[in-house]
């Protein structure tokens, strides 16, 4: 779609674009091909010369157990997350689709959690599941489960999982709800007319019809537990214990700030903007499909 | 609904209250934990209701200061928050409106070229190229400075393409008539395309500011002193002291200041929030 009643005026054109553009190369893309340059050289311990070493980078990453075991970390949590978030999300949705006269009342008490910073969705977890004062654990206790997740790497998982879908499961709650409320109710009296039961209704006509939306949210909430979810690990574990929360973000933060290895740091960074590169082509053909069947 | 099942009804409320009851437990806790003295959260079990300490906690943290991070009052960390979170809402809905102005409603070379490139800024978030663009903007001599803090992370795809959006479906004859009638693009812009989109920039305004307050990594990166340090930072300073429990009544106190405001912004300004993340995400 193009106007028809333009402006001919280009260099004030240049000037309305020249702010975006300006950050997006000096910010953006100036360090994004920076990280290209580095991954595929080395430098010398002193960090005076470095030389092109090609893949070398990237060959030592794919060797090293660790990183493949960070990639598998990563897996696991982001599939943890986006489960609990979208299959909370549905739930919560169809249900106050149904009371829909309540809805918009639940709907504030339900999204809230959205604006609350990733770090302080950790911290309010990790006081509830603190070995020595939080209130679960106490809990736990009680049944017999001795609840530590600084000493056992499950534990670490499953609390950084929970923090991240807490936040989060307020978002896929209202694009389901909007997806929902969007289903012509003519479609689903036919059929009850025709005797289907609510179960049925759900399986047959409403979760065809809410399927673009669910595959959309099913994106997202990988990019989020991939990339955004950095502050929660970063508050309630720092990677540990012994790396078992240690996902692909958090390690190329600790291994370029903190261990100081660029070229590793740089061949990481390629490999996830290639991650998100794929994820994001992904979805926009995906929002190009849904533009053309409205 | 079609038939009129009580039972399903109710499974329903029941359902969706539960649900409401497990995303507010956290925050309960939080603020019952800061309304009672340190010693009531020295060991497990904590207590469930509040304390009567409301008033002196808070006045505490806000003027007196916490210690575990360097003593500075907490209320500088939010006057920090606050001029972060609004330049950077500011800063984006600026340069956004600007450049989707130039991209609808000029023709220019490498006009989809530039579309492009705004484009490409979705695919390299902060997370992946954190420190070649730490690189960048300390060799502009940017580190522990507002600028640095905002300047960086105000370009912005998402923005440029609402308003685009929005841009297209605006009736071109409002063009036509104020160049007939002598006006400049400025004064079109100015005087009919803002006003118009006022909805639009109140949408973007609160997804940004919630983007805004709750950064975290950037702050991290390139701040130091305390004088720079944002309320999200310093609570995980707070939280993760070394060696030593933190001190929770304290914690939480901040905790509560810390997500009160972006948490009030949403459920306020509730219309334009749902608007903002359902278009932004189009």
């Amino acid at each position: 779609m193009e106007k028809r009643a333009t402006f001919d005026n280009r260099v004030l054109a240049y000037l309305l674009v020249a702010p975006q553009l300006l950050i997006t190369f000096v910010f953006f893309i100036w360090p994004a091909s920076q990280a290209l340059w580095t991954s595929v050289r080395r430098e010398d311990p002193f960090g005076l010369r470095s030389e092109f070493v090609g893949f070398a980078n990237f060959a030592r990453l794919f060797d090293d157990p660790s990183y493949l075991a960070s990639f598998q970390t990563t897996l696991i949590f982001s599939a943890a997350v986006t489960a609990l978030v979208l299959g909370l999300g549905l739930l919560f949705a169809a249900m106050a689709d149904r009371i829909i006269r309540y809805a918009t009342g639940y709907r504030t008490l339900l999204i809230w959690p959205y604006a609350v910073a990733p770090v302080v969705a950790g911290v309010l977890w990790l006081f509830m599941l603190n070995p020595t004062v939080g209130i679960f654990a106490y809990a736990l206790q009680g049944i017999g489960v001795t609840w530590n997740h600084q000493l056992d790497g499950n534990q670490a998982m499953l609390l950084v999982v929970l923090a991240a879908a807490w936040k989060q499961v307020a978002y896929s709650f209202l694009f389901f709800l909007a997806a929902l409320q969007s289903i012509p109710k003519s479609l689903v009296e036919a059929a009850a007319i025709d005797g289907a039961g609510p179960v049925k209704r759900f399986g047959t006509i409403v979760f065809p019809l809410i399927a673009p939306t669910s595959f959309f949210l099913l994106v997202v909430t990988l990019v989020y537990s991939f990339f955004d979810t950095f502050p929660i690990i970063d508050a309630i574990t720092s990677g540990g214990p012994a790396r078992a929360t240690e996902i692909l973000v958090y390690r190329v933060y600790r291994d370029g700030f903190v261990a100081l290895d660029l070229g590793s740091s740089a061949a990481q960074s390629v490999i996830l903007m290639l991650i998100v590169s794929a994820l994001t082509v992904v979805q926009f053909r995906y929002v190009e499909a849904r533009v053309q069947y409205q | 609904m079609i038939e009129r099942t009580r039972v399903l009804d109710w499974i329903a409320h029941l359902t969706v209250l539960v649900g409401i009851a497990l995303l507010a437990f956290p925050l309960w806790l939080a603020f019952v934990a800061s309304t009672h003295p340190p010693e009531a959260l020295f060991k497990a079990p904590v207590p469930i209701w509040p304390g009567d300490r409301f008033f002196e906690n808070y006045h505490a943290v806000l003027v007196r200061g916490v210690d575990s991070v360097g003593g500075a009052p907490i209320s500088v960390m939010l006057a920090n928050s606050l001029i972060m979170a609004v330049a950077i809402a500011v800063g984006k809905i600026v340069v956004s409106l600007l450049s989707a102005f130039a991209i609808v409603y000029f023709r220019f070379p490498f006009r989809m070229l530039c579309f492009w490139t705004i484009f490409l800024t979705l695919m390299l978030p902060v997370e992946v190229r954190i420190l070649p663009t730490y690189q960048v903007t300390a060799d502009l001599g940017l580190l522990n400075s507002y600028t640095g803090l905002v300047l960086p992370i105000i370009a912005s795809a998402t923005a440029t393409f609402l308003l685009r959006q929005f841009f297209l479906t605006v009736p071109d004859e409002l063009a036509e008539a104020a160049r007939i009638d002598g006006a400049g693009p400025m004064k079109f812009f100015w005087d009919i395309l803002l006003p118009l989109s006022r909805v639009n920039i109140a949408a973007l305004f609160v997804i940004m500011f919630i983007f805004g307050w709750n950064q975290y990594l950037w702050p991290l990166l390139i701040t130091t002193g305390d004088q720079m340090t944002t309320i999200v930072m310093g609570i995980k300073r707070m939280a993760t002291v070394a060696d030593s429990q933190p001190v929770w009544h304290e914690v939480m106190a901040v905790t509560c200041l810390a997500l009160l405001p972006p948490v009030v912004i949403v459920v306020a300004m509730q219309r334009w929030f749902v608007k903002g993340l359902i278009e932004t995400e189009k």
